[in-house]
């Protein structure tokens, strides 16, 4: 009889016992609230809502849950999905695709998955801080194979999931170690920066970058701003093509940039996800990267091969970190690892294969290279059929070369939020708010469609 | 470079970390150069032979995707490979889980079990009001840092006793039940690591009843399913009890050892919800977790798990080779209590074999274990957990030796 009773209580959620006779779970409960705000300085503080008692009995413990709005990149190809209309066109994420826009497996990757499958090799645990082979091909690609940082071990790599968590890692440390240090990030920058940042508790702040006026770096904006920063602020900065702007600094402009980090010990943090598909070559884009490794300082750099070697989904990437002597890179090394195992333990093997394969073999890497210049050709030429289309078209004399002179996968159009929904709700375009579209998501084909959508919400929407 | 930083390096104050106690044990093997050295550290299976395994249906599996022309690598959805997310959810919870049919489960893939837990507890720490978890003493030595660090506060509940090397049932539930009412609590769903002590289907459902009545909220870590008793439905067995009586749970899952997709890091975290409508708004708040740690999930393990198990054929295939592994510990287990027993070796060492899963807590001290590695090359971790999967037939003789010569020599 007993378990039986227990059973009828089991059944209950007795919340009416919760916060000692409190019935709310709200900002009324202080202790939680103010809990919530000390752990979590940079973050909204959420609400959970009332719980009624005449329905506590059934309620769900996580009623007070609200929906949370779809990623405003992620989200923008899941709304495409969407989308009937035969006129559509997925320009949001930042993800190559053919002229008869397919995605694309490069042949380099497919050969590597056969000899890799051909091998039979086994599933087992990578060490915490990934394949070897892997971290020493993406080092190598990045700074240059005998680069002095390599030759002298000042460098800590550790593979990471990706740009993502590459980035991650690196947030966590400065958490961890540099306490109350700022990262300056560029506005605009990447969508999911700030979401980094804000989730590792890092705080950020912004430093100019794009001008609209001239639809170029504002260069006096972002020396001045770095300069401005509290010294030892980490600057976050894009080693080529610039997401979203697609505008990058001159080398001679790079050297200033890092002259004014130098004079302000600020740490240069690199994020490098399009090495080879901004220029067509791998070593021309390492070019800023390298450009600080040789002044001797102290930098860290998140690579991604979601773009270059297309394996988005593998989420595949490194953090480096190099540092002054071969002591603080062991120290620094185990420290990432300390981060990495109550995150996801090691990472993930497969795409890590892929690019040790690929990278490690010479015939492979040569065949890889020609696939890279083939995507970053086809952009270019997109490029330029939009810019003819859109100087063909526009009646009203826009100076759209800026298009021309941007770099990389992605174009900033300069269309504002309201324009860019324009472009989707009446023409089928689906681009991320900001103004940024992916011209990797664009063939030859559509480039005179395109250009009508943005001319017509250019000028005819405000 | 700063005056701040004597030998010119921004880094000068990060110290260096200790290996991490569990895949240090394999750092540790991996150096040493002695022909006769045992790695029973990490839980990783190995065949008779002491190889890694693949198991023969992940190879089908893998050739069937490698030689699919229609196959992308485009990113995946936040929340992982659909199919695999449904999939996992009926493996854990059975097809015909009422929860599932009424769409109260979400499910999102996550990198492996760790990977699971971390997304569950940040997701608890941003949106439950308890903020306290119960974790078994002992547990697996990565859970209280995977909650620490998501902004849990960790607090323990006795389970092993190391008297009788078996359940501290009674203290189990006089700790839960002095728990604070709707505090969370770390089950391991079946054998439990480290110790291979699993509470009786009785006794989950005394465990269950107890929490329910004080709204305590259970979060199962299921890493071992199919693993234990060789069966896939009776390994879940404790985690069906839990969402039969309608309640709410989350369930993290891992097909590290039960597929043998270890460095693949595949898993799945569930949230089983009362209604829908929160399920739905729940699978919101998961992804705004997981974005800004790694994007989105890896996809070649999740596509090997759904092929394998949308298949009956794979299926079946693969419940024959689980069944396999799960056997032929449950063999090992036998060969090293008899190997003790022959040699006399003092203390009674049942436990061996009533224990279940990969691994046996031996009970033996950490003097005993180093004392083990030093002089016999056998490599386990300090608290005198050894892996049977990495047991062989050849080589019970030479760690019954040194379980011998450590507990008649070292107090």
């Amino acid at each position: 009889m007993a378990s039986t009773m227990l059973s009828l209580v089991s059944a209950a959620l007795p919340l009416q016992e919760n916060h000692k006779g409190k019935m709310n779970l709200g900002s009324s409960d202080c202790s939680t609230f103010l809990r919530k705000e000390k752990r979590n300085p940079f973050m909204k503080t959420k609400s959970f809502g009332r719980i009624n008692m005449a329905i506590a009995v059934n309620t769900s413990r996580f009623e007070g849950v609200t929906m949370a709005p779809p990623d405003p990149i992620l989200g923008v190809s899941e709304a495409f999905r969407a989308d009937n209309s035969l006129m559509k066109l997925n320009l949001g994420v930042g993800a190559y695709r053919t002229e008869e826009l397919q995605p694309y497996v490069l042949n380099v990757v497919k050969k590597a998955e056969n000899l890799m499958l051909e091998r039979g090799e086994n599933k087992e645990y990578l060490p915490i801080e990934g394949l070897a082979a892997f971290n020493k091909v993406t080092a190598e690609l990045l700074f240059g194979a005998g680069n002095p940082v390599i030759e002298q071990q000042r460098l800590a790599t550790v593979q990471g999931l990706s740009g993502t968590g590459s980035l991650r890692l690196a947030a966590a440390l400065i958490e961890r170690y540099f306490p109350g240090a700022k990262v300056l990030i560029s506005s605009p920058t990447w969508g999911n920066h700030k979401n980094i940042f804000n989730d590792a508790r890092v705080p950020w702040s912004e430093y100019r970058y794009y001008d609209p006026k001239t639809v170029g770096l504002d260069f006096d904006g972002m020396i001045s701003d770095i300069k401005a920063a509290p010294e030892g602020s980490f600057v976050l900065l894009h080693g080529c093509a610039h997401n979203p702007t697609g505008i990058d600094p001159t080398p001679e402009q790079w050297e200033k940039i890092a002259d004014v980090i130098q004079e302000k010990n600020h740490i240069p943090f690199f994020d490098v996800a399009y090495q080879g598909f901004a220029s067509g070559s791998l070593d021309a884009d390492a070019s800023s990267v390298r450009l600080f490794a040789a002044r001797g300082m102290e930098l860290l750099v998140a690579q991604s091969y979601s773009k270059n070697l297309g394996l988005y989904a593998e989420r595949i990437g490194a953090i480096n970190v190099v540092c002054s002597s071969a002591d603080a890179a062991a120290r620094v090394k185990s420290q990432l690892k300390r981060i990495a195992r109550p995150m996801y333990s090691n990472p993930p093997i497969h795409g890590a294969r892929i690019v040790a394969n690929v990278v490690g073999d010479p015939a492979l890497f040569n065949e890889w290279k020609e696939e890279m210049e083939l995507m970053a050709g086809r952009i270019k030429n997109v490029r330029q059929k939009l810019f003819d289309s859109l100087s063909a078209k526009d009646k009203c004399g826009k100076d759209w070369s800026f298009i021309l002179k941007q770099i990389g996968m992605f174009s900033f159009t300069g269309l504002s939020k309201v324009q860019s929904e324009n472009m989707t709700n009446k023409w089928h375009v689906y681009m991320t708010k900001d103004g940024r579209i992916s011209l990797a998501g664009l063939s030859l084909a559509k480039c005179e469609y395109l250009a009508d959508a943005i001319i017509d919400s250019f000028h005819c929407v405000s | 470079m700063s005056s701040q930083h004597p030998d010119g390096s921004v880094f000068s104050n990060i110290v260096r970390a200790p290996e991490d106690p569990i895949l240090g044990v394999t750092v540790a093997y991996n150096k040493d150069t002695s022909p006769i050295k045992l790695n029973l550290g990490v839980g990783a299976y190995r065949t008779e032979e002491g190889k890694p395994l693949v198991l023969n249906v992940v190879r089908r599996a893998e050739q069937l995707l490698v030689n699919d022309p229609s196959r992308v690598k485009e990113y995946l959805p936040i929340v992982g490979l659909a199919e695999f997310n449904k999939l996992s959810a009926k493996l854990i919870f059975g097809a015909d889980s009422p929860a599932i049919q009424e769409n109260r489960v979400t499910t999102v893939q996550g990198l492996s079990g760790t990977g699971s837990l971390r997304v569950g507890a940040e997701f608890l720490a941003r949106h439950y009001y308890q903020h306290t978890i119960y974790i078994p003493v002992p547990t697996w030595g990565n859970h209280p840092k995977i909650f620490t660090i998501a902004g849990l506060s960790v607090k323990t509940y006795r389970y092993y006793d190391p008297e009788t090397r078996g359940l501290d049932f009674k203290g189990l539930l006089e700790d839960l039940g002095a728990a604070p009412t709707g505090a969370i609590v770390l089950l391991h769903a079946c054998a439990h690591n480290p110790t291979g002590v699993d509470p009786t289907l009785e006794q989950w459902e005394q465990i269950r009843q107890l929490m329910r009545s004080k709204g305590l909220l259970p979060f199962f870590d299921s890493a071992y399913q199919g693993f234990a008793s060789g069966s896939l439905d009776a390994d879940a067995q404790s985690v069906r009890m839990f969402v039969a009586d309608g309640g709410e749970c989350l369930a993290a899952q891992s097909y590290a050892k039960n597929m043998g997709l270890y460095g693949e890091r595949v898993g799945a975290l569930s949230i089983v919800c009362k209604a829908a409508d929160v399920a739905s708004r729940v699978e919101s708040q998961l992804k705004l977790v997981i974005r800004p740690m790694y994007s989105n999930p890896p996809i070649h393990g999740a596509s090997i798990v759904a092929t394998i198990l949308k298949d009956s054929d794979m299926y079946n295939e693969w419940t024959v080779e689980l069944k396999a592994m799960a056997d032929r510990i449950i063999s090992m287990r036998q060969l090293l209590f008899d190997a003790l027993r022959d040699r006399g070796t003092p203390r009674d060492w049942s436990h061996i074999i009533k224990q279940i899963g990969m691994f046996t807590f031996t009970g033996l001290n950490t003097e005993q274990v180093a004392f083990m590695t030093k002089e016999y090359h056998i490599y386990m971790t300090s608290d005198g957990r050894i892996s049977m999967a990495g047991l062989s037939s050849r080589t019970v003789p030479h760690l019954a030796d040194a379980i011998h010569a450590a507990v008649t020599r070292i107090p």
